[in-house]
């Protein structure tokens, strides 16, 4: 049973071996066309750490999602949460919302360079707009679907507005909003990689553009993808971690 | 005919000076979109401290709606709801509302739940207070567990007990076991008169379901379609325990049954 186990547990890794087999056949029938090979790869992940590039790309890279995201989530949730609660006064602020809503956070990096210059700011102002209207939109449909029950019985047993915020609104959008926490940090580092290309002179983004534009060197663009698939595998597993604190997890279980 | 009559002033036990609740030319409409509509009329009813009322009539007649005044969670247009003698203007935790739906909250675990309405006591007569209340619904054991981790029944009674631990004057239930299997809700119908007769608190307990009634009520209030109004207050005078196939108890029930307009046969 245990051997079973840990061959269902390897699968995966096994997997991956495998297209990395196929990866380097295909390079080998066919050099210098497709794909740096896996070795290169490697070769290339090595040449950063030894240049001391990657931990510093990866640091700037972090750093901003860190502050758009952040940023996002102090401004989208509050005002989500109002949104929705107040939603019986008619919703002024719908329409902007929904029009500005689809465009996507790219389109703006002309505005932000031309409001923030190349730097730090602009690729933070970026990823704060792409985490800002998912935050926004599950914030407003959190409060939006608390069932009228919690509400009422929070009043009946004589709370004041902010004993039933802290004690009955928050607790019941916490599940809502970890799912739009872990889409939008998903988005985030979707976007840190776009910004990173055109706004910025550091980071991951910046070092799959610079290592094409510098002499073709395709194993480290491919190193660059490797670890922003990593990292990002990473924030998604931390994010996923919070569901499974149990007072949070209810929405989860519940039949 | 120990059944009475309601006309426009239902006779009642009790004078409507010293009831503990009572509704006076109670009325209620809704506007949707556009459309006028009447659910409650004319509601004057009185209730004893300490009895034991359910509220009976057919699905969508607007008897949720009365309950929901007295709770306080909605004002009535026109008329007015008195506990003690005065006018109900909001919730209050001296009568406390047991909802139709499971309204225990989820995220908080069976003492979570019942502690939520206790944050201004010591700490040791709150955990007194859940010991007790664990202990008199049947929860023992469960005091970690969360709602998700309780059957149907359990929860019902983890809301009774949520209820129970504040101390309310009045406990208005809502259908609280139409969403349970029939044993449970028979065995949740012997706990509740168990707890009332216990604490003597005045209940006012809504269903559609006439045994419910009839085997629970000090009186039933038979209330017609909408716009609701009361049709008529059956005294039910049958001690607990009751023998729910004496012949006393036929008769009411099957009294119940022809003046809601149904023929006791399938």
């Amino acid at each position: 049973m245990k051997d079973l186990n840990l061959l269902v547990r390897l699968r995966p890794v096994a997997f991956i071996v495998v297209l990395l087999a196929i990866w380097q056949v295909a390079v080998m029938m066919h050099p210098g066309q497709l794909l740096p090979s896996p070795w290169q790869v490697i070769g290339g992940l090595a040449d950063l750490l030894q240049h001391g590039l990657l931990f510093k790309y990866v640091v700037a890279s972090l750093f901003r999602v860190t502050w758009g995201f952040g940023l996002a989530v102090i401004l989208a949730i509050p005002l989500g949460l109002i949104i929705g609660w107040y939603h019986r006064a008619d919703m002024a602020l719908g329409p902007v919302i929904e029009v500005l809503r689809p465009i996507s956070p790219l389109a703006w990096i002309p505005i932000a360079i031309l409001w923030f210059g190349v730097g730090d700011l602009s690729a933070i102002f970026l990823i704060f707009l792409g985490c800002f209207f998912p935050l926004l939109l599950t914030a407003i449909n959190a409060v939006r679907s608390i069932p009228d029950v919690y509400v009422n019985a929070g009043r009946n047993f004589g709370l004041r507005p902010l004993d039933l915020i802290y004690r009955v609104l928050y607790p019941a959008v916490i599940p809502q909003l970890l799912i739009g926490l872990r889409i939008s940090l998903g988005v985030a580092w979707l976007v840190v990689v776009a910004a990173e290309m055109i706004a910025v002179n550091s980071g991951l983004g910046f070092l799959i553009v610079d290592a094409r534009n510098a002499g073709n060197r395709y194993d480290l663009v491919v190193a660059g993808m490797v670890v922003i698939g990593i990292i990002g595998l990473l924030l998604d597993m931390a994010m996923r971690s919070l569901e499974k604190v149990k007072s949070f997890r209810w929405s989860y279980s519940e039949d | 005919m120990p059944t009475q009559t309601a006309g426009q002033h239902s006779s009642t036990r009790e004078s409507v000076d010293t009831a503990k609740l009572s509704t006076h030319n109670l009325g209620m409409v809704f506007h949707r979109g556009g459309e006028t509509i009447s659910v409650l009329e004319k509601i004057n009813l009185a209730v004893a401290d300490g009895e034991f009322v359910c509220l009976l009539g057919p699905s969508g007649c607007g008897k949720s709606t009365l309950l929901n005044t007295m709770a306080g969670f909605l004002s009535p247009t026109s008329g007015e709801v008195r506990v003690d003698n005065q006018i109900v203007q909001g919730p209050d935790p001296r009568r406390i509302f047991v909802f139709q739906e499971r309204g225990v909250f989820p995220w908080l675990t069976v003492e979570g739940n019942i502690a939520f309405g206790l944050a201004n006591l010591t700490r040791e007569e709150r955990e007194r207070r859940i010991a007790h209340y664990v202990q008199m619904v049947g929860l023992q054991g469960f005091e970690k567990a969360y709602p998700s981790e309780l059957s149907g029944g359990m929860k019902q009674r983890l809301e009774v007990a949520r209820a129970l631990a504040v101390n309310p004057d009045m406990l208005l239930l809502d259908e609280p076991f139409g969403a349970l299997d029939s044993i449970t809700r028979l065995t949740m119908r012997q706990e509740l008169l168990r707890i009332w007769q216990t604490e003597r608190k005045t209940i006012v307990f809504v269903t559609h379901d006439i045994d419910e009634a009839v085997q629970l009520a000090d009186r039933v209030v038979v209330m017609s379609a909408r716009p609701a109004s009361i049709q008529q207050i059956v005294t039910i005078d049958i001690p607990h325990p009751r023998d729910i196939s004496s012949a006393r108890y036929l008769e009411l029930r099957d009294g119940i049954f022809a003046q809601i307009g149904l023929a006791h046969k399938i």
